[in-house]
């Protein structure tokens, strides 16, 4: 979902930790260094990696493209290759009639319908092009936190995976407790209070 | 502080409270309601409440919706033990409205529709775009920061117990 959306949903984080000096450099080195590569003639099923907010199909991280105002934005790029379930067994029905009727045999052994199986696949896969999921980012780098436009939770993993890859840096994900402990500004009494908490119930 | 994914399910509670209290206090306190920006601001329930019950190792689910949508049915989920697991606002300030949804579990804020903005033309208009979007982003942002430390600070004290809890079973009895 773009950031730029009429709705938006986001998932907030904190960044631990600060690149290394000087900054907009190791950005930039470190955004082309996992910047998404094309699958369309690959194999791979699936690619994720950095694209440009403003080019999501043509990644483009020169000068400081990525910098908007006192923010980095820029967006992760998911592309997958789905083929249908339907359609592979399609072909590999195809494939084993066609190898039958090739040996005159009555049945081909588990591996080799295996091996049909992992060949289709891969030639599916060649043949079809990737679908691009592109979820944009900001990163207010000077007050460490992060918002992903995001709230799928594949795609919160592999932003968190990639980010951590890229980086060097954790994300921590601000759902109540940590959202409590890290950025609400508590004092030591009032978190160590927080800790020990338990459930409320409101029934008589 | 404790491990990631053990505090995430041993506070799992944290966020349902909260938003069951956010609740009460836009029912009952709307003058801290208003105080909680710069600028004065009201706060309403939008057009959606999810409540659960998680009692007895089920999980029953109960979702209210609509603009004019009796709330009733959710107060009696209440009383049976539930929790509000997704509460849609909205708030305005001066003739500007933002209307979201925030999830218990999670703390995510889905939906986010803020005042309109001027359409895209050029890059120069892109780079004016995400900043005023960013401006107002943060304005929903701040506000549930706001809101939600206001509930921690209750919640971490003392008169969590004595006075807030009281109050809401009022509220959730009357």
């Amino acid at each position: 979902m773009g950031l730029l959306s009429s709705a938006v949903s986001m998932t907030r984080y904190r960044v631990e930790g600060k690149l290394e000096e000087p900054i907009l450099e190791t950005m930039a080195k470190c955004l082309k260094k996992s910047a998404i590569p094309e699958v369309d003639d690959d194999v791979s099923d699936k690619v994720v990696g950095w694209t440009s907010f403003d080019k999501p199909f043509n990644p483009d991280f020169e000068g400081s493209s990525f910098v908007i105002g006192a923010y980095f934005v820029f967006s992760l790029r998911i592309d997958k290759k789905i083929v249908a379930s339907s359609v592979i067994k399609k072909h590999c029905d195809m494939e084993a009639a066609r190898r039958l009727a090739a040996t005159g045999r009555q049945y081909l052994s588990r591996d080799e319908r295996r091996e049909i199986k992992e060949h289709v696949i891969n030639v599916l896969t060649l043949r079809i092009p990737a679908t691009p999921n592109v979820y944009d980012l900001i990163w207010n780098y000077e007050e460490s936190s992060l918002w992903f436009f995001s709230t799928l939770k594949s795609a919160n993993e592999e932003l968190e995976t990639l980010f951590f890859k890229s980086f060097q840096l954790p994300l921590i994900r601000l759902f109540p407790y940590t959202a409590a402990d890290l950025v609400m500004g508590l004092s030591d009494t009032q978190r160590d209070a927080l800790v020990k908490l338990s459930a409320t119930n409101f029934t008589e | 502080m404790l491990d990631v994914a053990v505090s995430y399910n041993r506070h799992k509670f944290l966020g349902y409270e909260y938003l069951t209290w956010l609740w009460f206090a836009i029912e009952k306190d709307q003058d801290s309601m208003r105080k909680l920006d710069r600028e004065p601001l009201s706060m309403q329930i939008g057009n959606r409440i999810v409540l659960e019950n998680r009692q007895k190792d089920t999980v029953e689910s109960i979702t209210i919706k609509g603009d004019d949508a009796g709330l009733e049915e959710g107060i009696l989920a209440l009383r049976k033990g539930a929790f509000v697991a997704e509460l849609n606002l909205s708030f305005e300030t001066g003739d500007q409205e933002w209307r979201f949804t925030i999830k218990a579990e999670s703390l995510h804020i889905v939906g986010l529709k803020c005042p309109q903005t001027g359409s895209v033309n050029s890059e120069e208009d892109l780079e004016g775009a995400v900043l005023e979007k960013v401006y107002l982003y943060d304005k929903a942002v701040r506000l549930t920061d706001n809101i939600f430390k206001q509930f921690l600070t209750l919640r971490v004290s003392g008169d969590w117990d004595k006075k807030v809890v009281p109050l809401m079973r009022q509220w959730i009895y009357s």
